[in-house]
């Protein structure tokens, strides 16, 4: 075991498949020599050259098509999309594309791509870095999409991602990068896409989020334990597709649910959740179904972020009012 | 010299070697085919022109789907395809379907294509080539990709693909160039230009007096071409594979073309946007008519041989149509089955609820 922040084991897992599998091949804008603008890629280049691990021209739309095209040709491609907020430069690579191949090919042809990506708020970014667009690559059949909130299960995850047959859009929450250090073993593991990991059991109410907001659910129930109030935290992990079992298993036991995500509300993943749980368990809830999620307006101005950015306030909120109801 | 605008256009004169009375004018560019070799592309031209006419009749008895005519266009679609070897991979858009017919594709998936069923789109094994491609631009980024994954695997193979002139507007289309020519690439990037993209004439798409001088952007070898004649298409295509496969880099072809039909069958009438004046000046330069003058005056071909020809598109035509009425019937379960190598727990669920309708 090591102690690594997110990004360390984002690079590890990058480096072990990099060593396992000579198809692999990792490139985007900066991720060569530079190493990536969050060296997430750093060493990976001198490590295993320049045919494995390389720059690409400054144009997202082309580097989704280059991996389309290397994937035709038995490659496994790594591409990186530098933030997310770019994403609108290469849907019709990503959605268009790639997550349609299988099906447009009655499944002769296959896309084995991983998408990285960076996104997500509170570290004052710039216009269109931090916007959470996970909710329109989840809408696309034919994508998987991933969020992993620890080092631990970004490594495990990201492996998997990459031996996935079929696109995995994966996206890392930049205010998650460095924030702190988890325990990570050095070999090889995964962790099955489309699993949920229960982040802290309780028996009251339910909270179902991803990403960030994972660990502003933990210190809501730090604060809601206080109270006398025992919240299970579930993380999604994969935001598609979901592992209903996990959550509804947990409803089936507490009888209340807070879904908690950072994109706006009529953004995210939060309403298709809300509707499965809905459609399954209703005769289980003893109070409706309540979001935690950002305002319907365009992502914060940097200053803005903090009035703005849903928190473990606004989850203990909701907590209350499902609980009172 | 001057850097004008002029002296760039001046670079991209057309390239010709046979005349709309069939006479070589480029004798020193003439390239290297057998007789039994020119009478093929003959064969060819004759053969996609039957099976333009026969598609567009099926298409009107409602027993083909979507169909974009290529009449007019046999030569630009024929005289690069011909160019290629078993191990280039084609990127076709939606109206390069007899490009891929001659590289492998059965004649009845051609037509389950145009139906809308996916086993149009199974290709067989060692046909190398996608299905046609309806966003205008994606295939060009996407033979980028190609093309640098036969650089790595060091294979001596392109990765070739088409575009109408109106696609050269789209963003994809530049990118792809720049991309290829960045990793010096084996790339061979086609514009067939037949001067229409859709309603809207050539001269509204772009300023630039040639769409071969696009190449110049992306720092790649670029030619313009007359798309009305096969052996000229052919000695360009021959020549970007070779300097492509040599390690030399991608290619931009134009090839000055038409389509005498209609966009595609789904409703859209040229007399709205064309002349007559400009679809008789074109019936002119029918690269099938400047072809067979060619190759009477060589002594190569007959109106006996033009109608064997004939006859064979024809019965093969009927049969593969045959064929493609004999293909069951799309299920749901099978759409599903085909969205992920490993089904998701949420789509498991929706497919044993259309299993039990589709065993009712």
């Amino acid at each position: 075991m090591a102690q690594m922040t997110m990004i360390q084991a984002i690079t590890d897992a990058l480096r072990t498949e990099l060593k396992n599998d000579e198809n692999v091949l990792v490139f985007g804008e900066d991720v060569g020599q530079n190493g990536g603008v969050f060296r997430a890629t750093e060493g990976l280049q001198d490590e295993f050259g320049e045919d494995r691990v390389f720059d690409t021209p400054l144009a997202e739309s082309g580097i989704g098509g280059l991996a389309f095209g290397l994937s035709l040709q038995g490659f496994r491609p790594v591409p990186e999309i530098q933030f997310f907020g770019f994403v609108y430069e290469v849907m019709d690579a990503i959605s268009g594309q790639m997550a349609r191949l299988r099906y447009r090919s009655g499944g002769t042809q296959h896309a084995p791509v991983t998408i990285r990506s960076p996104f997500g708020g509170g570290v004052h970014t710039p216009e269109l870095h931090a916007d959470s667009l996970e909710g329109l690559v989840a809408q696309q059949p034919g994508l998987k999409v991933v969020i992993p909130s620890t080092p631990y299960d970004a490594k495990g995850l990201l492996i998997s991602a990459i031996r996935d047959n079929d696109p995995v859009v994966y996206l890392e929450h930049m205010k998650l990068y460095r924030s702190f250090r988890g325990e990570v073993p050095e070999e090889e593991y995964t962790i099955d896409l489309g699993k949920a990991d229960v982040k802290r059991e309780g028996s009251d109410v339910t909270l179902v989020a991803y990403g960030a907001m994972v660990h502003s659910c933990l210190k809501a129930a730090e604060e809601l334990e206080k109270n006398g109030v025992q919240a299970e935290v579930i993380d999604l992990r994969t935001v598609m597709p979901i592992d209903l079992e996990t959550i509804l298993k947990s409803v089936e036991k507490t009888n209340r649910v807070v879904v908690v995500q950072e994109a706006q509300r009529q953004a995210g993943m939060a309403s298709y959740i809300v509707s499965q749980i809905q459609e399954r368990a209703i005769l289980h809830l003893e109070a409706p179904i309540l979001t935690v999620a950002a305002p319907d307006t365009v992502y914060a101005f940097t200053q803005a972020e903090e009035v703005w950015l849903p928190n473990y306030n606004d989850i203990i909120e909701k907590v209350n009012k499902v609980i009172n109801f | 010299m001057k850097r004008t605008l002029e002296n760039i256009e001046n670079q991209f004169e057309t390239f010709q070697i046979l005349n709309e009375e069939g006479e070589i004018v480029n004798k020193d560019a003439m390239p290297d085919l057998s007789d039994e070799e020119l009478k093929e592309l003959m064969h060819r031209m004759v053969y996609t022109r039957i099976l333009d006419q026969r598609s567009i009749a099926l298409n009107r008895q409602g027993r083909l789907g979507f169909y974009a005519p290529t009449a007019g266009q046999e030569a630009s679609q024929l005289g690069t395809q011909y160019a290629l070897e078993k191990e280039d991979f084609i990127l076709p858009a939606y109206r390069d379907v007899p490009q891929l017919i001659w590289h492998g594709l059965p004649l009845y998936q051609a037509f389950l294509f145009s139906r809308g069923h996916y086993h149009g789109n199974q290709f067989p094994e060692g046909v190398n080539a996608l299905s046609p491609q309806i966003i205008i631009g994606a295939q060009y980024i996407q033979a980028a990709g190609v093309a640098l994954g036969m650089k790595k695997r060091g294979q001596k193979s392109v990765a070739i693909t088409y575009t109408g002139d109106g696609g050269t507007s789209q963003g994809d289309f530049y990118e792809g160039m720049n991309f290829a020519g960045a990793y010096n690439a084996p790339a061979i990037f086609v514009v067939q230009n037949n001067r229409f993209a859709i309603s809207v004439p050539v001269e509204k798409q772009t300023a630039a007096k040639t769409l071969a001088q696009k190449a110049v952007a992306a720092g790649i070898e670029g030619i313009q071409v007359d798309g009305m004649d096969v052996l000229a298409v052919y000695a360009a295509t021959q020549q970007a594979r070779e300097r492509a496969v040599n390690g030399e880099g991608p290619t931009l072809i134009e090839t000055l073309t038409y389509r005498y039909g209609p966009h595609t069958m789904a409703g859209d009438d040229p007399t709205r946007y064309r002349t007559e004046d400009l679809d008789t000046e074109w019936e002119k330069k029918d690269p099938l008519v400047r072809f067979r003058k060619f190759l009477e005056g060589k002594g190569l071909w007959s109106e006996e041989e033009e109608n064997k020809v004939i006859e064979q598109a024809k019965e093969e035509i009927k049969a593969a149509i045959k064929k493609a009425d004999d293909q069951p019937k799309q299920k749901v379960t099978e759409l599903m089955e085909n969205m992920y190598e490993e089904m998701p727990a949420h789509l498991q669920e929706q497919y044993e609820e259309y299993k039990a309708k589709e065993s009712k």
